[in-house]
Parts: C-alpha cells; sequence; structure tokens
C-alpha cells in the first residue's frame, strides 16, 4: 500500500513536469500578447510528428531531435504569427480566438491528410525501460523528460530575468504602453514570445515522443489541460504555470488513485474552478 | 493520402448529388439505392473508423459487382429485383461523438433520403443514431456495436447481425472454465477494467453478472476515461488489487496506454483477456513485441479460413483493393450492407415497411458469413441475430491466432502469461 503510495507520488511528478513545460509557451503568449493560442496542443502534435520522422527516417534519437523540433516549432510558430495572427491583433477579440481555433482544426486534419490518422510509436528509442529503486519503477524516458522539463522551464525564467530582450518581454507583459513608450519594439517582441512558446512545446513534443503513442489528435486533450493549467497558475505567469502543472499532475494522479479513476479530469477541472472562483487571478497572478 | 482526399470528394460529391432538385426521385431509385453508413473517419477513433469503412466498401463492391462467392448479392450486378440497381454509400463522419451520431443520421434521411443505414462502430453513437432513424422509421443494420442495450430498447427499425457483450462477457467466463479444466489451471480472482461509456460500462456490468454465476471473485472494478493522457493510478489500483486475470474493456488509444504502463509498472496477472481496442488494426504496430499474450473477444481472425474457404476468398479481394489483411473491424463491417442489401432486395422495394418485414424474414447461412456462425437470423422481439457467437484470439507472435472455443482453436493458448522481460 504505501509502496502503491510512493509510486503514485513519482508518477505524479513525472506527468506534473511534462505538463508544466507544455503550459509555460501557452501562459508566455497569454501574457504577452493576450490571446489565447488554441493551436497549442496541435503544435505538441506538430513536435511528436518532427522527432518521429528524424527517427523514422534517418535514424535520428528522439533526444538529439530535441533541438531540432525547438528551431522547427520556433520557425512554425514565427510564421504564424506573422502571417496569421498579427493581422487579427488590432482586430476584435473574437477574431483572435477564432484565428488560432482555426489554425488548430487546419494543423490536425493536414496531418490527418499527409500522415493518416494511424498511431506511432518510437520502437526503440535510446532512453527505454525502468529503473527498479526499492519499491519505485521508474521510467527512464519519463524521468528524462521530467528532469527536461524543469531544465526548461528555469532556463526560460532565466533568460527572461537575466537578458535585455527577457527584460523587455516580462516588460510588454506588464503594460504594453509603456514598453512601448521605453522604446521596445513591442511588434518584435510579440513574433519573438509567440516563437519561444512553439518552441517550448516544440521541446516537450520532443520528450513525449520518447514513450508517448503519437497521431493527429494527441494534442487535444493536452491542449485542455494546459489551459486550465495556465489559468490556475495565473494567466501569463511562468512560475505560476510551473507550479499549477505539478499540482494537476498530483490532483490527477492521487485523484484517480484514491477515489475513482472514472472521474480524475473531473477532479482536475473541479480543482481548477474552486481555484478560480476563490481566486480568480490564479495562484501566481496579479 | 490518395484515400483521404477521395473521401472529402465522395462526401462532397454525395451531398451535391442528394439535393432532390437534381435527380428525380423516380429515376434514382431504378438505378441506385441509398444507404447511409456512420463512421468515426476523423477524431481519437478515425484509424478505427477508416477500418471499418474499407469493410463497407468491399461489401458493396461485392453487392455491386459480379463476384463468384458464396454470399448474398455476389454473383449477380447490384439488385436482381430491383433490376440490378446498385448500392451507393453516403457517408457521414460522426468525429466519434454521439451528438453528430444524431445530427448526422438526421441529416442522412431528410436530406440525403438514404433508404438505410448502418454503422456507427461506438455503442454510444450508434444508440444515438438509431435512435434518430427510428423516429424517422428508417431501418438500421449494425454489425460493429456491441452493448447490449441496443436491442433491449424494443426498437421496430434497428437489427443487429454481430454478438453483443453480454455473449462476449459470458465467453470471457466460460473460457476461463474450460481453461481450470482443461488446462488444470487455477483462478480466482478477476479484475475489471473499462472505459467509462456505453460500450465499456455495459461490459462492466455483464462482467459482474457473470462472475457470480460463474463463481469468481471481483478484485478491482474500476471504470476510466477512455481519452486519458496518463493511466498511472489506474495501474496502481491494479497493482494493489492483484488478480489472476484481468479483464479490460477499451478503446485503441487506452489499449496502448495501458499496454505500455502495465510493461513499465510490472503488472504481470496470469492472464488479460480483453476487447476492442486490442484488435484495432493500429495496435500491434504500436506495441509490438509488447502486445504478445494478450487474449481478446473476437468474431474473426484469418485463420479461420482453414475451416472457412470463403474467408480466404474474400481476404484475397480485400488484400487486392486495399494492399493489406481483413482486420476483425472490416470483417465485422462488411457484414450489415450485405444483410440490408439482402432484405432490401427480397422485399423488391425501398419501402422502410417492406425492408423491415423482409429483415426479421433474414435467414442467411453459416457458410455464407464470414465467422464461426450458423448464420444470421434475427430473434423476433429484441431483432439481435441469434445465431451470433464469438471467440477468443491470442496474440502469438505479433499475429492474432483463434485459441478458443479449444475445438476451433488454431493454436494452443499460451497460459499464464510469461513475464514482461521474457515477452519477445
Amino acid at each position: 500500500m504505501a509502496d502503491q503510495l510512493l509510486q503514485q507520488i513519482v508518477n505524479s511528478l513525472l506527468i506534473g513536469s511534462v505538463y508544466s513545460l507544455v503550459a509555460i509557451g501557452l501562459t508566455l503568449i497569454w501574457g504577452v500578447m493576450n490571446i489565447i493560442n488554441f493551436a497549442h496542443g496541435d503544435f505538441l502534435m506538430i513536435g511528436m510528428f518532427i522527432s518521429f520522422w528524424l527517427y523514422t527516417l534517418y535514424g535520428l534519437d528522439p533526444l538529439l531531435s530535441i533541438p531540432i523540433c525547438a528551431v522547427g516549432l520556433f520557425l512554425l510558430g514565427m510564421l504564424i504569427y506573422r502571417f496569421i495572427v498579427s493581422k487579427v491583433m488590432t482586430g476584435p477579440g473574437l477574431a483572435q480566438v477564432v484565428v488560432t481555433f482555426g489554425v488548430s482544426i487546419f494543423l490536425a486534419n493536414l496531418a490527418v491528410m499527409l500522415w493518416t490518422p494511424d498511431f506511432r510509436l518510437i520502437e526503440k528509442p535510446l532512453l527505454s525501460g525502468t529503473w527498479t529503486l526499492g519499491a519505485v519503477q521508474l521510467s527512464v524516458p519519463k524521468f528524462v523528460a521530467s528532469v527536461g522539463s524543469v531544465m526548461v522551464s528555469a532556463t526560460l525564467v532565466l533568460f527572461l530575468r537575466k537578458t535585455r530582450t527577457g527584460k523587455a518581454i516580462l516588460a510588454v507583459e506588464m503594460n504594453r504602453e509603456s514598453a512601448l513608450l521605453m522604446g521596445i519594439n513591442t511588434e518584435r517582441i510579440n513574433a519573438l514570445s509567440f516563437a519561444i512558446g512553439s518552441a517550448l512545446v516544440g521541446i516537450a513534443g520532443a520528450f513525449l515522443s520518447m514513450y508517448y503513442y503519437i497521431y493527429p489528435q494527441v494534442g487535444g486533450l493536452f491542449g485542455l489541460i494546459s489551459f486550465c493549467i495556465v489559468a490556475l497558475g495565473g494567466f501569463g505567469s511562468i512560475e505560476g504555470a510551473f507550479i499549477a502543472g505539478i499540482l494537476i499532475g498530483f490532483v490527477q494522479t492521487l485523484g484517480g488513485y484514491f477515489f475513482d479513476p472514472a472521474y480524475k479530469y473531473a477532479i482536475v477541472f473541479m480543482v481548477y474552478l474552486i481555484t478560480v472562483w476563490i481566486r480568480p487571478q490564479g495562484l501566481l497572478g496579479w | 493520402m490518395g484515400k483521404m482526399k477521395r473521401r472529402e470528394f465522395l462526401i462532397a460529391g454525395a451531398s451535391l448529388a442528394a439535393s432532390p432538385l437534381l435527380v428525380s426521385p423516380l429515376l434514382a431509385q431504378q438505378r441506385t439505392i441509398k444507404i447511409g453508413a456512420l463512421y468515426p473517419l476523423t477524431g481519437n477513433l478515425a484509424s478505427t473508423g477508416l477500418d471499418c469503412k474499407r469493410g463497407v466498401e468491399m461489401a458493396v463492391d461485392i453487392i455491386n459487382g459480379k463476384y463468384d462467392l458464396d454470399v448474398p448479392l455476389a454473383k449477380t450486378e447490384g439488385l436482381p429485383n430491383l433490376g440490378g440497381a446498385k448500392i451507393e454509400v453516403v457517408w457521414a463522419d460522426t468525429k466519434g461523438e454521439p451528438k453528430n451520431g444524431q445530427a448526422e443520421a438526421e441529416r442522412l434521411v431528410t436530406q440525403d433520403k438514404v433508404v438505410g443505414a448502418i454503422g456507427a462502430y461506438q455503442s454510444a453513437v450508434t444508440k444515438t443514431a438509431s435512435q434518430a432513424t427510428e423516429r424517422l422509421k428508417v431501418p438500421y443494420v449494425c454489425s460493429d456495436s456491441s452493448s447490449p442495450t441496443l436491442t433491449e430498447r424494443d426498437f421496430k427499425y434497428f437489427f443487429r447481425v454481430s454478438p453483443h457483450d453480454g455473449t462476449f462477457a459470458h465467453d470471457q467466463f466460460a473460457f476461463l472454465k474450460d481453461l481450470e479444466k482443461a488446462k488444470k489451471q487455477k483462478v480466482e480472482t478477476v479484475a475489471l477494467l473499462y472505459e467509462n461509456t456505453e460500450f465499456g460500462s455495459n461490459v462492466g456490468k455483464e462482467e459482474q453478472k457473470y462472475a457470480k454465476e460463474y463463481g469468481y471473485k471481483v478484485v478491482a472494478d474500476i471504470s476510466y476515461a477512455a481519452n486519458a493522457t496518463d493511466v498511472t493510478s489506474e495501474v496502481g489500483r491494479l497493482i494493489k488489487a492483484n488478480p489472476d486475470v484481468l479483464m479490460h474493456a477499451s478503446y485503441i488509444t487506452d489499449a496502448i496506454l495501458f499496454t505500455k504502463s502495465f510493461k513499465e509498472m510490472g503488472f504481470n496477472p496470469k492472464g488479460m483477456i480483453t476487447m476492442a481496442g486490442y484488435l484495432e488494426p493500429g495496435y500491434l504496430p504500436a506495441v509490438k513485441a509488447d502486445g504478445n499474450a494478450v487474449i481478446i473477444r473476437s468474431t474473426f481472425a484469418l485463420d479461420l479460413a482453414k475451416t472457412k474457404p470463403l474467408v480466404a476468398k474474400v481476404n484475397e479481394l480485400y488484400k487486392k483493393k486495399f494492399g493489406i489483411d481483413m482486420s476483425e473491424n472490416a470483417a465485422r463491417s462488411f457484414t450489415a450492407p450485405l444483410v440490408l442489401a439482402d432484405a432490401i432486395n427480397r422485399a423488391k422495394s425501398t419501402d422502410a415497411e417492406a425492408i423491415v418485414k423482409a429483415l426479421s424474414e433474414t435467414n442467411i447461412s453459416g457458410n455464407q458469413v464470414l465467422y464461426p456462425w450458423k448464420g444470421v437470423k434475427f430473434d423476433p422481439k429484441s431483432q439481435q441475430n441469434i445465431y451470433a457467437t464469438g471467440t477468443l484470439v491470442q496474440i502469438q507472435d505479433q499475429q492474432y491466432v483463434t485459441v478458443w472455443p479449444f475445438e476451433a482453436a488454431a493454436k494452443e493458448v499460451i497460459w499464464p502469461f510469461p513475464a514482461w522481460k521474457s515477452r519477445k
């Protein structure tokens, strides 16, 4: 009993940290632009497919495709921002919601057309198998994905705090008009944030591809959960999203273990609803 | 890719052609007879939906063309009693959701004027879709949904060809009893694991019932959401319960996810008897050798060709058309259009009441179906095929082989399951 509990706690951390990485990209985009990127889950899917094809066609291990996924999604994010999202930035709010929704539907269907709706797995990634630590079974790829997610998140926070560009992003996030008056090129910051947010989810895709199945609709539930994490952590708060991601990992795993697994997502969304009811700005929002 | 484009084109084309202004109804009736087919062609179950669609396309080819097969309507082109009229399928995409099942069924009847409907794979979707057709008084023949409740509704227009989960659940326990008797294996406890929609939850109910009847102790009863991203908490509960046998009713994504989690967390019961997801054509390519030893309820396996030459012949045609072997899904979906077309032909009319009457008089013999059944004949009250029975297949060396009933087995069942490390 105690052994299984420990196992479940470890599992919570493993899934939670990956949720965090997926959600951080989303919250960055929201914080800077006040746009909810509904295509976020589909970006994750694209990241996973890039990793899958590099492995299948060129034998490149998913671990090595991480930088390629990051760059690929960075460019994709940049393109989508420049040619689609920026066009509606000054338009009505509804247009901003609908445009990323359209991108989402387009990407998922494009993936079905190009790659069929079949399920794929990367068969023999470099990292596979499990370590047995006492009574706990630790999946090696999940562990690496988890540690990697924490490292990438920490790097992002450092980048935002310590570099000029990072500080400019934070400035725009706090107050767009003032930032503009201070001589910050907000349009460039927008594009950059959208691209960085996309690159982060691309990295998450590469990590997930080491152990998760890949198919065109794989982003669906991940996207939904990351919206919930972003709201829970406080819109635009990187640290908030990180903590909320881990928290959701715990709620989902332990909720499923102690109560009824059939309701684990209901419990997740209930925790979210209660939090925004008591603290509408989220855990670390302002 | 080419196939997808063609599908889009067909849907667009079908809806255009459906406009009543373009074609006089009388003329249309003589040339083609439209039947509606509902499947999850996009969404989570898209790969399953396409597989079912291939089965239907194969059947329609056989009906409309001339083939030397012992299958209803194979030897003639089209429906002979209706002047050789061809069957035309109007496809509807349910996206795997009950609400679309209903809306699409309504569209098929009111806009496309189909004379009958088939599909929709998921029981929850078939339920709403067939409610719509019942209300609109259009016959619905189902050969791919297995929830028992579908034929417990006293519907007049709904018929089911394939066995339902009550039969399958019964089979699972009958198998365990046979196993104890024939192979001297000891089984005492079972854990039930099932997805929480119409299909899974009814399987759970039936399994509870038969566990009691056959005297097995249920040590865990776990339902879960099939679209979960992580199932480690479910597996944790199973490990704690430590059952002799796991019974799992799943769809495809969850089957893959659970298999990986079982291995990762070292859940290794003596045996696993499963439903649905583990038979999908996407399952084995995704999990490879990790799928070995799993037992699945089935109606069809290619090794039936040994005792049924028809299976080999149809599979040969299928392989020529699609480049792959026929799967259980395709084989199940294959039958509904044949049964419906056979009834329309005997009714000599596209009138709904006449078709329903003909359906209730259906009597297709065992050697005309792809399964080890005595044939197709509907119960007058429930309209469930009284001859439908199930088999169990086991994955051995990444192939599905029939292992039960023991007398129809192509290979000896592997039991207890080997440890994860030795499943190669």
